[in-house]
């Protein structure tokens, strides 16, 4: 319940704001969304199975997002950033596709 | 830790939202996609480019095509004028002489308005025409004939016509007023049967009377 409150004051904050995203962060940012969109679906999937264990979630978000930061400044570097990024979203999509397959069977049973 | 997170989730959510909704262009482009954008842009430049190129010069091409056309045609008319005149289709006008020819004792014979015609195409009469006393006129042109109709007329092409005749004829009005004029030509002639032949310059000859077109019924054109 908190941390739907907390969701929802961080969306309102961020409306409120609206502050624009400096330069250096911008190819970073949209990769470290789908990342902790990736642990936040992990946790409720965590949570369905009562096997939630919150240092769990706070170590796993906070990994997933560096990771992805890290594997995509190493693309940059590197000069295949924008492919790499593509693969870090295309990993992180079916990931969150099965953690939501695994809710969605949970709630529905179906 | 949990709800930290979670609204720090929130907020970026919303803030990269916000960020490609409100500059979904340039800005938040990574640079091999720019790149990669300016590649594309300048070749489907280069690619227009050609367009316009290949283009033009169609236009160019159109364009001499019609004139080629235009200059076709122009030829064609004068042409179409050019034989109008001669077939005497076409009225005409333009400097030449008047022709006059009165009977004296004996009447004008056809045999003497035929010798003055050929002396005047001989000396480059372009168009002509010959009108009775009456005023009616008849064009001469190369299929004219000339007959005595008796009692001082004329049969022209089948239409009598009474004197005294004048001639109207269109050319260069020195040339065939010395060629009616030389010793022992018509005028000679036709003062030697008693009549006389009266030449008066014209700035503008016209030469209105018209032939119906002949429409051709054996002769075809060699091509």
């Amino acid at each position: 319940m908190i941390a739907v409150l907390a969701l929802l004051a961080g969306v309102v904050l961020g409306v409120y704001l609206d502050p624009t995203v400096p330069a250096a962060l911008q190819p970073y940012l949209p990769i470290a969304v789908v990342a902790a969109l990736d642990a936040v679906f992990g946790g409720v999937r965590a949570k369905l199975d009562r096997i939630f264990d919150d240092k769990q979630f706070v170590v796993s978000f906070i990994s997933n997002v560096l990771v992805a930061g890290l594997i995509v400044y190493l693309g940059d570097q590197l000069g295949v950033g924008g492919q790499l990024s593509t693969g870090v979203v295309v990993v992180l999509g079916v990931r969150i596709f099965g953690n939501v397959a695994a809710i969605r069977r949970h709630l529905f049973r179906a | 830790m949990i709800a930290l997170l979670l609204g720090l989730l929130g907020f970026t959510l919303v803030v990269q939202l916000r960020t490609t909704s409100t500059d979904p262009t340039s800005a938040a482009t990574r640079q091999e996609d720019l790149v990669r954008i300016f590649s594309d842009l300048d070749s489907r430049e280069k690619r227009l480019r050609q367009d316009i190129e290949s283009l033009e010069e169609s236009q160019r091409q159109l364009r001499s095509g019609e004139q080629g056309r235009q200059a076709a045609l122009e030829e064609a008319t004068r042409r179409a004028d050019e034989l109008g005149i001669l077939a005497g289709t076409l009225p005409a006008r333009g400097p030449g002489l008047g022709v006059r020819f009165e009977a004296g004792s004996k009447p004008i014979s056809a045999y003497r308005i035929l010798d003055a015609v050929q002396e005047l195409r001989g000396a480059g009469a372009e168009a002509m025409q010959i009108s009775g006393g009456d005023g009616a006129s008849v064009r001469i042109i190369a299929s004219t004939y000339f007959l005595d109709g008796g009692d001082g007329a004329l049969v022209v092409d089948g239409r009598p016509l009474t004197g005294p005749f004048t001639i109207t004829v269109i050319g260069d009005p020195t040339t065939m007023a010395t060629a009616l004029k030389i010793p022992g030509g018509v005028a000679a002639s036709v003062a030697g049967d008693g009549g006389t032949v009266i030449v008066e310059d014209r700035e503008v000859a016209e030469v209105s009377a018209l032939h119906a077109p002949v429409k051709l019924e054996h002769a075809r054109p060699v091509s």
